[in-house]
């Protein structure tokens, strides 16, 4: 089957700085990646590593500096805004913030009607076809009257959801769908999608910080820092046995419900380094707890093995324990 | 020693469809030592807690009954400044949004001064002191950070800052409302650890909101479960969490995707919808969405004990 979106080689650039003292922050630093009908793709990784960056730029809402993306076969980047719009009807954004992302001067049923509007169609049922995509969400009809602030943050985050489906995309892109969320309620969102991507074939991006929700999810999980993927594999792989070591410490990090369990936590150390100075060799020898001879110098390629792939010097084997060090709290 | 009780507390708002029954006969300690973490959905009534007990309800919400008392004195019916008399040594807080929680337009040292306003110290005496509060929370390069501004920091780093202005004065009770909410897994574990060694250097209580599980099962001794205003059950994190004895806990914890071992697709979800606070039922508040209603949960249902802290409000707490 070919790949819905396929990326490659990606970057990002921004400039900084004034006139005299200009400098170029590289936001994403040449990703590849491909998604496919009926799959769900996840992006990790801490904030101000590039994840909102990538996907919007593999949006075309975000000009690129290198690379391609290429969108149901079109290559869109680069390509003029009028061209490139029949192509949006086919791929929709749930952006960040469920109630910002929302005009709160629009009543619920114009909100999910403008999608239509936009781009021409339906002019004789827009109004069934609105009753018809909430309901879909879990919405009954009088909520066409409300206005954004008159919405729990549940039920902004279904509106989101409406019209991101409205015109029957192949691609929904979702930045932190359930960010800010109640357990209850980040379930009822992730099944209305999961049922929709079933039902319609439909291909998902998810950004999330929230590793549980990725590993009951997501097919495809990517890591990434610094705005390169780290590592990049099926989920249920990486997982049980993360090659990467920043992989395998974001996934000791999540906190658990349950007040027995054992924390082998691996502690990075030092905070993040800035984007302005990136390290040496590999990226995250400043932070790694394995950090080993060449890591500070040379930097590692992204290499292949079987279906995943990972940039590490000393990749881990299955189950590896962080070495043990003195830990100073100066 | 008990630091904080609360015992019956309930509060009304008045609003244009008539009064709102927020928090109903709310009880629960915080004793000495002990970090209490109460857990909820959104619109449970936690910030309403808060808000009453720090005597910050909004002008159309009063507490209409009940007591809290912080030790040994009450704090309802207390005059707004004699409840600044206690904030910083008797009760600090730190919010939710550490932006919120800091004047953009003065540099962080300039704040820190500014709340010693009480101690008739010295500046360079107080600069001492933001230093040392500064250190504690591991802010690297403490010094530089005295002369910025807020927007300089990232997240983590101001939510450290705002954590350091708050314990700055030794608490006896410190008051933490989601402050690990906006942040990163990675800075959110940092964030719990950090918490649990101020707790222990200082010798604070500590209350902690948070609609986080994992993050209460790690950090908190103790739990608070909270559903449409009213303390449903509460107990040792230990037993809450490994026998929940109330329906709503049970359905909690179950909806938390971490609990799922298998891989599964299809998240469990808590099926209807939050009662009408307007119009608060007079039997069960959960019963509309419990699995396990009966006749019974019609009328309100008894607080049972089901050992010495383990409390849960259900007619038929510890059988289902």
């Amino acid at each position: 089957m070919n790949p819905i979106l396929e990326v490659r080689d990606l970057a990002v650039t921004f400039r900084t700085g004034s006139m005299l003292n200009r400098s170029d922050i590289l936001a994403v630093a040449g990703v590849s990646f491909a998604v496919h009908p009926g799959e769900t793709f996840a992006l990790v990784g801490e904030s101000g590593s590039g994840k909102t960056t990538l996907a919007r730029a593999a949006n075309g809402l975000q000009e690129i500096s290198n690379g391609s993306v290429r969108f149901d076969g079109y290559r869109i980047d680069g390509m003029p805004a009028r061209e490139r719009k029949p192509l949006r009807r086919d791929m929709s954004m749930m952006f960040q913030d469920p109630v910002g992302s929302l005009s709160p001067r629009m009543r619920v049923g114009d909100l999910v009607a403008e999608p239509f509007r936009i781009h021409g169609l339906g002019a004789g049922s827009i109004r069934e076809e609105t009753v018809r995509l909430l309901s879909l969400v879990g919405l009954s009809a009088e909520f066409v009257h409300r206005y954004p602030h008159q919405l729990s943050g549940g039920q902004a985050r279904r509106v989101g959801v409406a019209r991101a489906i409205a015109l029957s995309p192949k691609l929904i892109i979702a930045d932190e769908p359930t960010a800010g969320l109640d357990v209850s309620v980040q379930g009822e969102v992730l099944n209305l999608l999961n049922d929709l991507r079933e039902r319609l074939k439909l291909a998902i991006i998810i950004i999330t910080h929230n590793l549980h929700v990725v590993r009951h999810v997501a097919d495809q999980v990517a890591v990434m820092y610094l705005g390169r993927f780290v590592e990049i594999g099926p989920t249920g792989k990486i997982f049980s046995a993360p090659a990467h070591p920043y992989t395998a410490s974001l996934l000791s990090a999540n906190p658990e419900p349950d007040p027995d369990k054992p924390r082998n936590r691996i502690s990075l150390s030092a905070e993040v380094p800035s984007l302005l100075a990136r390290p040496s060799g590999c990226e995250f020898h400043t932070r790694c707890p394995w950090v080993g001879g060449k890591c500070g110098s040379q930097p590692p390629d992204l290499r292949q093995q079987d279906d995943r792939r990972f940039s590490c010097h000393y990749p881990l084997a299955p189950g590896a324990q962080a070495p043990v060090k003195e830990v100073s709290h100066g | 020693m008990t630091v904080l009780a609360v015992s019956d507390l309930n509060v009304h708002f008045t609003t244009g469809a008539g009064e709102l029954h927020a928090l109903r006969d709310v009880s629960f300690d915080v004793s000495e030592n002990r970090v209490v973490g109460v857990v909820g959905e959104s619109g449970c009534g936690k910030s309403t807690l808060i808000n009453a007990i720090l005597n910050l309800l909004a002008d159309n919400g009063r507490i209409s009954s009940g007591s809290i008392e912080f030790s040994g004195q009450e704090l309802t019916g207390l005059s707004r400044r004699q409840m600044r008399e206690l904030r910083g040594p008797g009760i600090a807080t730190v919010f939710q949004d550490p932006m919120g929680a800091l004047n953009p337009v003065l540099p962080i040292g300039r704040q820190m001064r500014n709340i010693q306003y009480r101690s008739g110290q010295a500046k360079s005496e107080k600069d001492m002191r933001s230093l040392e509060a500064l250190k504690r929370v591991r802010l690297p390069d403490p010094e530089a950070v005295l002369a910025r501004y807020p927007h300089e920091f990232s997240g983590g780093m101001k939510q450290r800052i705002a954590i350091a202005m708050a314990v700055m004065m030794e608490p006896d009770l410190l008051i933490a409302d989601e402050p690990t909410t906006a942040l990163d897994a990675t800075l959110e574990v940092a964030m719990i650890e950090l918490l649990k060694d101020l707790q222990r250097q200082i010798g604070c209580s500590v209350l902690f909101i948070s609609h986080h599980l994992g993050v209460v099962a790690e950090l908190c001794d103790d739990v608070v479960v909270m559903y449409a205003g009213e303390v449903v059950e509460r107990g040792s994190t230990r037993e809450v969490f490994k026998n929940p004895g109330h329906p709503y806990s049970l359905k909690l914890l179950e909806c938390d995707p971490a609990r799922q071992t298998a891989r599964r697709r299809d998240l469990p979800t808590i099926p209807g919808e939050l009662p009408d606070l307007n119009h608060r039922p007079t039997g069960c508040i959960f019963a509309p969405r419990c699995p396990h209603r009966g006749k019974e949960c019609a009328d309100a249902p008894p607080d049972r004990q089901l050992d010495e802290s383990h409390i849960v409000r259900c007619i038929r707490a510890g059988a289902v």
